[in-house]
């Protein structure tokens, strides 16, 4: 009973804010700026309708959707053989280099971002999609490697002597019977990679301007001279959760394991 | 862990990592090498300035020595506050959360849900809450008479970021020992009541050494998360007022990207980076050294 009533708790503190936040976005802004309301004494959608017709509104969408997609799929491809490589093999280095790929996971994005505009303004990729997928593998891709090596490892590997005995060759012992093996791990893998892709701001903000602008930054157009668009905002933030929401679904019963790193 | 086969053809399948990140992370740090060590006319005229950049930022009677040694003693501060109040708080919600049934899934999918929202959107849903105006917390604070200001007071701008932190991140610490505690097997439950321990005992003999290697993972990440914060506070508080809550990552962006000085900013990455470095370097060879003994 206890338990129940901790965990219900914390539920709802954790709740709070997000329905403050829903509860804002269906009021127009004289409500919300006028009287605290419980709920939209007069439920509006415009400024959903506002974001759905607005062009640099839902481009901003599809930007972010589509650096985080770019992101995933190739952080979890090139990590799947190098993790592959640290759960079967030793080799020279084999620990300073796990080392240094972790260490960029704590390297801080702030001390990217002057460097990252000058790199991606060289190659010619600033202000495209290309330039924050690529520059979110910093630290995606480290921790891909991580996540599927755990998993990799809890898979015996008598399975990969088998397949070889059985005349398996290496790439189609790896797609037909290894991949489909750690399916999970893959999953809760990629599940990271679109999670922190699709919550860092920073660099994703200081690569792009016009072209490749993410949602989050279309957001700025709420603070104007007039006052804040209370509204707006709170629109825009709910419509963030939705993608986050929608994936987690998908890993639900993986999550736990997949947060220890696949190594419980 | 010790008996797998030597091979160093596993180079080839670790290569196209090493391009990716070799690309992303060695030429941006040369980059900043190059200026930490030079001084800028500008028009992208540059002369070696030697290790001056550094003396300043050792320095605390310098401007830049000053702040950089402010922000670190206020990073230290804030991490050690936040690991004390989520790490017990993420056991306590791990120990609750239901062990079988629909509910299982519910509870953790709604627990994720924080950590899944962009992070200027978790500040601007806590600037949002936390207005006396507007926010729902700010204006019951106020209702009940607590002076309550996150951007006047310190203290008000300090706990909306410490409550605004705890409320992102619990779950993952909780989720985290949840793991942990699934890995128990249930004979230790039953041995335990046998010889009929509480649930204290309980908790302090069989759960709490079996979530050793988990919390440890649990505390590095959380610290390291929160030694690099920067979206969230820039949105609630924008490091103010003043500079109270102007932590190492906020300042560094304010030199970098707003005043454009660039010997200063590359300096302190360096040092910044190298903080976070050792800390990990620590993190790595904890880690290590329990995969050893597990598998010994």
């Amino acid at each position: 009973m206890t338990r129940r009533l901790v965990i219900g708790l914390y539920l709802l503190v954790l709740a709070l804010p997000i329905y403050w936040l829903i509860n804002m976005s269906f009021k127009d802004n004289v409500e919300i700026t006028s009287a605290l309301t419980f709920w939209p004494h007069r439920p509006t959608v415009e400024h959903y309708v506002h974001i759905f017709t607005d062009p640099a509104w839902y481009g901003g969408f599809l930007n972010s959707l589509s650096y985080v997609f770019l992101n995933t799929v190739i952080s979890v491809t090139i990590a799947l053989p190098a993790a592959y490589a640290f759960s079967r093999y030793r080799f020279l280095g084999d620990k300073h280099l796990f080392f240094w790929l972790l260490s960029n996971l704590m390297a801080p994005p702030a001390v990217y971002a002057m460097p990252f505009f000058n790199l991606y303004s060289a190659v010619g990729l600033f202000d495209t999609v290309w330039a924050v997928a690529l520059a979110h593998c910093l630290f995606n891709v480290p921790l891909a490697v991580w996540i599927l090596e755990g998993f990799m490892s809890g898979v015996p590997r008598e399975i990969d002597e088998t397949a070889a005995l059985d005349g398996y060759s290496f790439p189609r012992f790896f797609v037909r019977i290894f991949v489909p093996l750690i399916a999970n791990g893959i999953g809760v893998a990629a599940f990271f990679c679109f999670m922190f892709s699709w919550v860092e701001q920073l660099l994703a903000t200081t690569l792009t301007t016009v072209d490749a602008k993410p949602f989050v930054a279309v957001m700025t157009r709420t603070y104007s001279a007039a006052g804040m668009d209370w509204g707006l905002l709170a629109a825009a933030g709910v419509l963030t959760m939705i993608p986050g929401a929608v994936v987690i679904w998908f890993v639900r019963n993986n999550i736990a394991k997949g947060f220890a790193l696949g190594r419980v | 862990m010790n008996d797998k086969p030597i091979s160093n053809r596993a180079w080839f399948l670790v290569a196209p990592v090493l391009v990716f990140v070799l690309f992303s992370s060695l030429i941006p740090m040369m980059t900043v090498v190059n200026y930490s060590v030079q001084d800028s006319m500008g028009q992208n005229s540059f002369f070696w300035n030697g290790s001056e950049w550094f003396q300043h930022l050792f320095d605390p009677t310098t401007d830049i020595g000053g702040r950089f040694s402010r922000a670190l003693v206020r990073n230290l501060i804030f991490s050690s506050v936040v690991l004390l109040i989520e790490i017990p708080l993420g056991i306590l919600v791990a120990l609750c959360i239901p062990k079988r049934g629909w509910a299982v899934g519910a509870v953790l999918v709604s627990m994720t849900l924080p950590m899944l929202i962009p992070w200027n959107v978790v500040g601007t849903i806590w600037q949002i809450f936390a207005r006396a105006d507007i926010g729902l917390l700010g204006a019951a604070l106020t209702g009940v008479g607590i002076p309550f200001n996150d951007t006047q007071d310190p203290l008000s701008a300090w706990s909306t970021i410490v409550v605004m932190d705890v409320w992102h991140w619990t779950s993952m610490v909780a989720l985290l020992c949840y793991a942990g505690l699934k890995a128990i097997p249930d004979a230790y439950y039953q041995a335990a009541r046998i010889d009929g321990a509480g649930r204290w005992s309980v908790f302090v003999n069989i759960e709490l050494p079996k979530l050793r290697r988990v919390l440890i993972i649990a505390v590095l990440l959380r610290f390291m998360e929160s030694f690099m914060i920067y979206t969230e506070p820039s949105v609630v508080t924008g490091g103010g007022p003043g500079e109270a809550t102007s932590f190492l990552s906020l300042d560094l962006v304010k030199i970098a990207l707003g005043q454009v000085d660039l010997g200063n900013a590359a300096a302190m990455s360096l040092v910044y980076n190298l903080i976070t470095l050792t800390l990990c370097w620590i993190f790595f060879t904890t880690m290590t050294q329990l995969d050893a003994r597990k598998s010994a």
